[in-house]
């Protein structure tokens, strides 16, 4: 089987022992019906809820809706999304579907989450490259420093600091929301920080390796200049590791921009997220988690496929085994 | 300055292409400077083969790292004159020095497998510099990529120009990497152990090959290798390194015939031969000195049969020991006499 689809069935396998991880927490955590309505609701609601949901049949059949829905892409509905009315009113409405409310955070979360990585990984090249052509010189020293810094900050201290500074005290920008792109600034640049770390870490070692090796001391020699020497041919044999790095980092974002998107009031799927939780409304939260899972694995599927262009000898080493 | 007495009689040749003086490279290392080069002088004449031979960390790589201005600095320290054409190659600036490599200078690599970059296309890496000085189209470097990949005979070069080099031999390799050194037609082509690596009668091949394009093209060719067969067979001229200085030099018929150096000797004498002589092979004994810890005097003395007292203090110059041939050893007249 070509390589890229047996991992695309690798993937597929692995979203589906996710949901089904997805479904087995929110039944582990406690009856549902109860999480939703709460415990002053009265055992008439609890019931007439576990009957709409199905909750009262036996797990193995809920497993199997669950599954059917999930393949119909019906997530079930929400009794808590838009609705202001206390819970047991609720419940006599229709209910709202949750898979289109989860759909429609996503362009605000790729938009937050891609500027932050473009602007992370592009930072961090530079700086990884411009380290390991001058290894333990200042310039070293500083991209270091700026690594460890932007890795080890916490989050949402950064953004609470960057909001004082840039939003409260000099006025430039807006503390959050979303709508223009001096909205999209300090968010991003506090999503990027740890990216930018882990990523300029790993330019900047993986180009040393391949600055070492003798094919740049043949490129030297024949004439190469050096910017050629650096950026085209070590930093495409460098490419795989940072590949990876930058995909792992991806997956990181997305999970990342919940906090992110929680300090600045930017409306993508991690503050929806989080005020599902807060709400306990179990359905948004497992369609969340099912979207969110789905696009890491999807990230992780990109990175291998990256690879294969990348690398021309991976293709064939796969015909034998793991590369 | 001292050193370079000698040579001026040495080469007899007017206006050399390639003229080393007191060429001096060490490295800064955490164990203190470390001498990888110790004021080497020689000159090399448009067209001419010449061989460098001795074991490996001997000093012949480095020393010619250095005259192609590939010596990093720091931890790296390079002094004396490197004249190519009359211009100091050590002291022009970096854009000189790029532009003169490729175009002027040319080098092949020992292990052409790990010199070629594994992720792009050999045709890519042929015409790279190519297409770099020349700005030409894709199209037309490619076509050169091509041409250069017939001249050094890789079979089917139109439709192979696009593999990788993983897809290729390691004789092939090793094609590709001349292919790329003569794409711009240098004056001097140097080439650190370029069969070392391959098996018999690919190093057969190849060195058919360079010997070809040496003819046709005129360029001047510089061996380094510890392949003493190799040097008898293909070089006009030799130089014999030791512990980073030239022990011996002369014509590559005077050397085999009447080595003066003990060390020169002692490498002819542990040939392997096929001319009836039999017996155990000789081998010179000890090992050569590390970079960091030099002998006094000789370098050689601690592994010389015939040291005498002098040569635990005193360091023997290069001198003429025979027309065109010299020789760094205090016993150099006593033993051609012998």
């Amino acid at each position: 089987m070509p390589y890229l689809l047996r991992r695309f069935m690798q993937s597929l396998l692995l979203l589906f022992v996710l949901i089904s991880f997805v479904f087995v927490v929110g039944r582990i955590i406690g009856d549902p019906a109860l999480i939703m309505l709460g415990t002053s609701a009265s055992e008439t609601a609890l019931d007439q809820l576990r009957e709409n949901l199905g909750l009262n049949q036996p797990i193995w059949q809920q497993y199997l809706v669950f599954l059917g829905d999930l393949v119909q892409g019906d997530f079930g509905v929400s009794f808590r999304y838009g609705f202001s009315m206390m819970p047991s009113d609720a419940l006599r409405a229709e209910g709202t579907p949750v898979l289109p409310i989860v759909l429609s955070r996503l362009p605000a979360t790729f938009l937050l989450a891609g500027t932050a990585l473009v602007l992370a990984f592009s930072l961090a090249v530079v700086l990884g490259c411009l380290a390991a052509m001058y290894p333990r010189s200042w310039i070293d020293n500083l991209v270091n420093v700026i690594s460890l810094a932007s890795v080890s900050v916490v989050q949402f201290w950064l953004g609470l600091i960057l909001i004082i500074v840039f939003s409260v005290q000099l006025g430039l920008l807006p503390t959050g929301g979303y709508g223009s792109w001096q909205h999209l600034i300090l968010p991003a640049l506090t999503l990027a920080a740890r990216p930018l770390g882990r990523i300029s870490q790993v330019v900047r070692s993986a180009m040393l390796d391949e600055l070492s090796k003798p094919y740049i001391a043949a490129a030297r020699a024949k004439g190469v200049p050096e910017w050629r020497v650096v950026f085209v041919h070590a930093l495409k044999n460098a490419s795989i590791p940072i590949v990876t790095i930058t995909g792992d980092e991806l997956s990181q974002l997305l999970t990342g921009a919940m906090l992110v998107e929680t300090v600045f009031a930017w409306p993508g799927i991690g503050l929806l997220l989080i005020d599902s939780l807060g709400r306990r409304d179990l359905p948004m939260v497992q369609a969340g988690i099912c979207v969110v899972a789905a696009l890491v694995i999807l990230v992780n599927l990109a990175v291998d496929f990256a690879y294969t262009v990348l690398n021309p000898r991976i293709e064939m080493d796969n015909r034998g085994g793991r590369a | 300055m001292r050193a370079m007495q000698p040579y001026e009689t040495l080469d007899a040749v007017p206006a050399p292409l390639l003229d080393i003086r007191d060429l001096r490279v060490s490295f800064d290392t955490p164990h203190g400077l470390v001498k990888a080069v110790g004021g080497v002088s020689w000159s090399l004449s448009p067209g001419e083969t010449l061989g460098i031979i001795g074991e490996s960390g001997s000093g012949k790589s480095v020393g010619l790292e250095a005259i192609m201005g590939l010596i990093k600095s720091p931890p790296g320290h390079v002094s004396g004159q490197v004249l190519f054409d009359g211009r100091d190659v050590l002291t022009m600036a970096e854009r000189d020095r790029r532009q003169l490599r490729g175009e002027k200078i040319a080098m092949i690599f020992q292990d052409a497998m790990s010199a070629l970059n594994p992720s792009l296309t050999v045709g890519t890496q042929i015409a790279e510099v190519y297409r770099l000085r020349r700005k030409c189209s894709q199209a037309e470097a490619e076509r050169k990529a091509i041409e250069l990949m017939d001249r050094v005979k890789i079979p089917s070069a139109k439709t192979r120009v696009g593999c990788y080099p993983h897809e290729f031999s390691g004789g092939m390799c090793q094609r590709v990497m001349i292919a790329t050194a003569l794409a711009l037609n240098p004056q001097i082509l140097i080439a650190d152990e370029p069969t070392t690596a391959l098996d018999v009668t690919v190093q057969r091949q190849i060195m058919t090959l360079l010997a070809e394009l040496q003819r046709e093209d005129g360029m001047a060719l510089v061996l380094i290798t510890h392949d003493l067969g190799l040097v008898a067979e293909t070089v006009d001229r030799a130089m014999v390194m030791y512990a980073g200085r030239i022990v011996e030099s002369g014509p590559v018929d005077a050397l085999f015939e009447t080595p003066t150096h003990p060390y020169t000797r002692g490498l002819i004498r542990s040939m392997p031969r096929l001319d009836g002589a039999s017996g155990a092979l000789h081998a010179i004994g000890g090992t050569p000195p590390a970079a960091g810890r030099m002998p006094r005097g000789c370098a050689f003395h601690p592994r010389c049969e015939q040291r005498v007292d002098r040569c635990l203090t005193e360091r023997p110059n290069l001198r003429m020991v025979a027309k065109g041939q010299a020789a760094a050893c205090h016993l150099a007249e006593e033993t051609r006499h012998d």
